[in-house]
């Protein structure tokens, strides 16, 4: 059996999100910039799609900018902030958040700007306070993500939304975990921009979006055409943006649900058949789709190949299986010892997983976990 | 990632546990990644010569760690002690076909380990 539960890292694209884009390659494959009608059919469908987006977090369709994905959108929100004042010069961040925001911030850093990193606390959650106490005359923005890619935790950003709101800073958050699996409302969360990636919602990869506020300034990353409100140059991927549109309408309230049920069967189902394991992130406000344990005295790597070789696949936070052999900084960040985020496996749901796929999971699981901790001499 | 052979020790682990009366043992730390191997012998003179009878290893590491203890183990059984101190991690990486180089200090571990193992024997042997 071939069990797919790295969600997280990458999804399948739903066989009718492929129909939708196919005409856009095969006949309306004009440039939107062109006037004839090929041109013309693809606007329209980038418009649609557009559209479509901007629904689904109570936007307008000229404060979205479609992108490359989440690590551009990141990258544009925080960069373009960044450059987009010339009084301020501070960011505030999360210990906790995906590489497109950490690495942009470090950059920021080595070009002189001033960033704060937010700690978390045992559950990966960041304390509004601290945003609020951490807000100075400088602060040019704030970012901090919905939900986190390894714990899946969700963080209070209708909170942070309105402490930045009242002291008139801008708020980007990094939802691209969290789309289509918690509602998003930028007007009630005062959200002030957003990215968004297609390949993690079952839509295509290489497309995403940036939730761009009408009235916030931000300095463009590329110089080229006027595409994209005159913020991100380049021959539109309308294909892609038609994708990602027809993803977002394939996710239902029932799709949410499901997975929602899986988790739970994933998680009662490991903490019944496996002793010393700790769930990592927290029980209530997590992700649908998240199931991430440490197996303690064990290392990460060894277990996720294992899995694989029984046809499932996982992710590890383990500094084994890391370029840098470096553990996770999300869970260092949230107080774990490193030999515990050794033993992590994340497991991500989709609305594609089944019933069967978890029970095979619990199957197979223990029996590795066993073999693992007969090696292990913690 | 990883060569057949390294999969095969993965999968089946030779030697693997504790011993009671070890004649040695090597209890060695990776600072790099935060891994662990513990590796045990048992040492039978012959002839006088000094065999290694038997070998046992606990690790906590990566499946290359996993792996090159196994490999380490079978590789040293029955072998003479004042031979296999010479062994480096570069015996160990051909028999399992190469290691992806940021594999390498896994297999470094094992020899330690392994390096550990003897001079406690030969310290305990002493007295
Ligand atoms: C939270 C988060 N932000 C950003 C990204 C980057 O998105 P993309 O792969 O579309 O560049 C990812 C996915 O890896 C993510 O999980
Ligand atoms: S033991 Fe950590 S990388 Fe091999």
């Amino acid at each position: 059996m071939k069990v797919y539960v790295d969600n997280g890292a990458s999804t399948k694209v739903d066989g009718k999100v492929l129909k939708a884009m196919e005409p856009y390659f095969t006949e309306k494959y004009g440039n939107a910039s062109s006037l004839h009608d090929f041109g013309r059919d693809a606007l329209e469908g980038l418009e649609k799609a557009r559209t479509i987006i901007a629904k689904k977090i109570n936007a307008s369709a000229g404060e979205i900018i479609f992108t490359s994905g989440g690590t551009e959108s990141d990258n544009m929100a925080v960069i373009g902030a960044a450059y987009a004042n010339k009084n301020k010069n501070h960011i505030i961040t999360s210990a906790i958040e995906h590489p497109a925001i950490l690495n942009t911030c470090q950059e920021l850093e080595k070009r002189g700007f001033d960033v704060t990193y937010l700690s978390v606390d045992e559950g990966g959650f960041v304390d509004p306070k601290d945003v609020e106490s951490a807000i100075t005359d400088k602060t040019a923005l704030v970012t901090i993500m919905h939900a986190n890619n390894e714990t899946g935790v969700i963080e209070p950003i209708e909170e942070i939304g309105k402490i930045c709101r009242e002291k008139g800073v801008l708020f980007h958050t990094d939802t691209v975990q969290s789309f289509t699996k918690v509602d998003i409302n930028v007007k009630k969360m005062n959200i002030d921009m957003a990215s968004f990636s297609s390949h993690k919602i079952h839509g295509p990869k290489g497309v995403g979006a940036l939730y761009v506020r009408t009235g916030v300034k931000i300095k463009k990353l590329m110089y080229g055409g006027k595409h994209e409100f005159n913020l991100r140059p380049g021959t539109e991927n309308v294909a892609g943006a038609i994708g990602f549109a027809e993803a977002v309408k394939q996710m239902k309230d029932s799709n949410v649900k499901h997975v929602t049920e899986l988790r739970d069967k994933l998680i009662e189902g490991v903490f019944d058949s496996i002793e010393r394991v700790k769930l990592n992130g927290p029980r209530e406000n997590r992700l649908c789709n998240n199931v991430n344990f440490s197996y303690l005295g064990l290392e990460g790597e060894t277990i996720s190949t294992y899995l694989s070789m029984k046809g499932v696949a996982t992710s590890t936070g383990s500094a084994c299986a890391s370029a840098s052999l470096e553990p996770s900084h999300v869970l260092i960040a949230m107080g774990m010892k490193h030999e515990d985020a050794h033993g992590s496996i994340r497991m991500t749901l989709s609305k594609f997983t089944t019933e069967e796929e978890i029970e095979y999971i619990l199957k197979v699981l223990p029996d590795i976990i066993k073999k693992s901790r007969r090696i292990s001499p913690l | 990632m990883y060569s057949k052979k390294v999969m095969e020790h993965f999968n089946n682990p030779r030697n693997v546990g504790e011993m009671k009366d070890a004649d040695g043992i090597g209890k060695v730390g990776n600072p790099r990644c935060g891994d662990v191997m513990w590796l045990y012998i048992k040492v039978e003179k012959k002839e006088g010569k000094e065999l290694i009878k038997d070998v046992k290893f606990k690790t906590f590491g990566c499946v290359a760690a996993i792996a090159t203890s196994s490999a380490v183990t079978e590789l040293v059984k029955g072998k003479e002690v004042n031979v296999i101190e010479k062994l480096t991690k570069d015996n160990v990486v051909d028999i399992l076909e190469g290691l992806p180089p940021i594999k390498v200090h896994c297999s470094i571990l094992a020899i330690e380990a392994l390096h550990a193992a003897i001079k406690d024997y030969k310290e305990k042997s002493k007295t």
